[in-house]
């Protein structure tokens, strides 16, 4: 009788252990789509590209572009920006980069890099040569002073990482695609 | 045969079957309170009104806006100028939140000073910090919903505070903003929160006070109740005490919403957002200011860790740290009024949440001092963060064990009566009271 109800009880833990296990899974079955509703919907995710027309920005001047809903910078750099740039002792920065690997090198007087700091996302000053460019003759984030330089690196404040380049190509001699 | 507590019989057969009546009564008419509280205790009632005065504003206002970002800003301005008394609902919301937020923060100075969050009381006082939590998202999503700038660049800068996560930073990011950039998806989420959470934080609230009611309130003194003479029943005593605190509170409510309605707003909150131009000088709301302080006064990197991180993981734990502080604090006495050396570090803390408030507003590299180049603001902010944590992670647990504290009282009614020549126990209340002030 003990005897019995022993393997009993076995069967009805295992019973119990495993539908509990199967309702689990079910449950985070279900959850999932739940949490992944809140996600970048279809219609966001839909790639696209960007293209401009870049003849008319002015040596030192930089335009603000939308990709992928994103802003960013495309500057067109004068040859001391490029040769500031250039200059500089990648070993001593925070987000180590050579320019060279930051623009491409068949026309590297084109930066092209994102317009939202890398702390939390403002848009630094710095487009038009009349605003604050900071330290480093690059960007200025007026949100809590981040500096960065004329390749788009970080050099002092806050933030961790240097701007990012994204996909570029020049289809024609003046006009740029981003993506 | 049972007593009968009501006299109504349809009061008597409700309460039969379900015992709503019994329950007021105990909880909120005969409820035995400390009959020494001074004013301070009024502000858990004051910020149940604020509650659902926002919650009743809100609503309204849900009616006539519309969560979407090519027509959010426009409802706000046909709230403020067409909808008959738009105005004054928005205004009353609006600065409703920032007297929430000073009330509350009274309320808990006022549970740091009297040690309201000592045993018996430790889940009492987390579910207060809970509400705190749950206050602070909400004002923060309400403050995106009428598009403005300073709505979206906050935002902005508040959700991307996730980046700082490493590995799934930026997913988890985008996920929560539904979008790779703040945007309609954004705003629509934040509507349905911002709409969710203070029914929440009303759950909240009632488990706050079952967990009070349990033991009753602390008191000034910090003693426990001992004998019946020490109490006084909720009804009327204090019914009558919160409602004159009430009148006092609804009258500088009253001022900000008719003489001042956007002193404690950001005008530039009236220009519509542009996802282009980030504002040039960004900054809070007044009750962020100290947590935006401690979240910009850390510029350096720690090992590997990136000062981004670090900036929201001290932040974070400004909050936080609330949490623990009944198991930092070793001292066995609740009340600052017998702790000699506490009492000095309280008002100590208290200056320096309001120096990083200051903090907050100024530009990090502004000098302090004129003539003064070593001392600007981030470094003001940095000292104040040092201090902030160190009260609590070193002063906290090292007061209570070198500290002598002075005699306790034996009794709630012993000190009192030894002060006045007898005398009924409302003028008695209202001695301690005076006392409290000296
Ligand atoms: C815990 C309570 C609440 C707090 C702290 C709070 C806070 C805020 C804040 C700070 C704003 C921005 C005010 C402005 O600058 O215009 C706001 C706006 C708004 N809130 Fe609330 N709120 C609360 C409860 C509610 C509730 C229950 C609703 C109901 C659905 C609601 C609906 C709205 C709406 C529609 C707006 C946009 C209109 C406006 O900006 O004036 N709120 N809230
Ligand atoms: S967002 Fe640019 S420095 Fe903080």
């Amino acid at each position: 009788m003990a005897d019995k109800e022993s393997t009993h009880h076995g069967r009805r833990d295992f019973l119990q252990l495993t539908s509990i296990a199967v309702g689990a899974v079910g449950a985070a079955s279900f959850g999932w789509p739940l949490v992944f509703s809140m996600d970048k919907s279809a219609e966001v995710k839909a790639l696209s590209s960007t293209e401009l027309d870049i003849a008319s920005i002015q040596p030192g001047q930089a335009i603000l572009v939308k990709w992928r809903k994103k802003p960013y910078f495309v500057r067109r750099r004068t040859k001391d920006e490029i040769s500031a740039a250039v200059k500089v002792e990648v070993a001593s920065l925070r987000d180590p980069e050579k320019d060279s690997a930051r623009v491409n090198s068949d026309r590297p007087e084109w930066l092209v890099v994102g317009a939202n700091c890398t702390h939390f996302g403002c848009i630094p000053t710095g487009a038009k040569s009349t605003e604050n460019r900071g330290e480093f003759g690059g960007f200025y984030c007026p949100c809590h002073g981040s500096h960065y330089d004329t390749s788009g690196r970080i050099r002092k404040g806050p933030a961790p990482k240097n701007l990012p380049v994204p996909p570029y190509k020049f289809v024609s001699d003046n006009i740029l695609r981003i993506g | 045969m049972e007593k009968k507590q009501f006299d109504n019989k349809l009061v008597q057969w409700v309460d039969h079957r379900l015992p709503v009546f019994s329950y007021m009564n105990a909880e909120y008419n005969e409820f035995p309170m400390p009959k020494n509280l001074n004013y301070f205790w009024n502000f858990g009632a004051l910020a149940t009104v604020v509650l659902v005065t926002m919650i009743v504003t809100g609503i309204l206002l849900a009616m006539q806006y519309t969560p979407h970002t090519t027509l959010a800003f426009g409802s706000i301005e046909r709230i403020m100028r067409d909808v008959n008394y738009g105005w004054l609902i928005r205004y009353i919301h609006a600065n409703g939140a920032s007297m929430f937020f000073i009330v509350v923060y009274i309320h808990i100075f006022r549970g740091l000073y009297y040690g309201s969050y000592k045993a018996p009381r430790e889940l009492l006082w987390m579910l207060g910090v809970v509400i705190l939590l749950l206050m602070m998202a909400t004002a923060f999503m309400g403050y995106v919903l009428p598009w403005g700038q300073m709505s979206y660049w906050g935002a902005q800068v508040i959700t991307d505070f996730f980046t700082a996560i490493p590995i799934i930073g930026n997913p988890l990011t985008e996920w929560l903003r539904g979008d790779f950039v703040i945007d309609n998806a954004t705003l629509n989420r934040f509507f349905s929160l911002h709409y969710l959470l203070p029914f929440v934080i009303v759950g909240v609230v009632a488990l706050h006070v079952i967990a009070l009611h349990v033991h009753g309130s602390n008191n000034p003194d910090g003693i426990d109740i001992k004998e019946p003479q020490d109490t006084i029943p909720f009804n009327p005593y204090f019914t009558a005490k919160d409602s004159v605190g009430l009148g006092v509170f609804l009258i500088i409510f009253a001022f900000f919403v008719f003489f001042a309605p956007n002193y404690l707003g950001h005008p530039d909150n009236y220009i519509e957002a542009n996802p282009l131009a980030t504002p040039a000088h960004i900054v809070p709301e007044w009750y962020f200011l100290p947590f935006y302080a401690i979240l910009r006064s850390i510029t350096f990197d720690i090992f590997f860790l990136e000062a981004k991180l670090l900036g929201v993981i001290a932040m974070g734990a400004a909050v936080m740290i609330l949490l623990i502080v009944p198991w930092l604090d070793t001292s066995k006495v609740r009340s600052a009024r017998y702790r000699p050396l506490y009492r000095i570090f309280f008002w100590v803390l208290l200056v320096d949440c309001i120096i990083l408030g200051i903090v907050g507003v100024k530009s990090p590299s502004d000098l302090v001092f004129p003539g003064i180049s070593w001392f600007d603001y981030k470094t003001l902010g940095l000292i104040g963060t040092i201090y902030y944590f160190g009260h609590f992670l070193f002063l906290m647990p090292v007061l209570g064990l070198i500290e002598t504290p002075r005699p306790l009282p034996t009794s709630i009614s012993k000190p009192v009566i030894s002060l006045s020549s007898g005398g009924g126990s409302a003028p008695i209340g209202a001695a301690a009271a005076k006392k409290e002030k000296a």
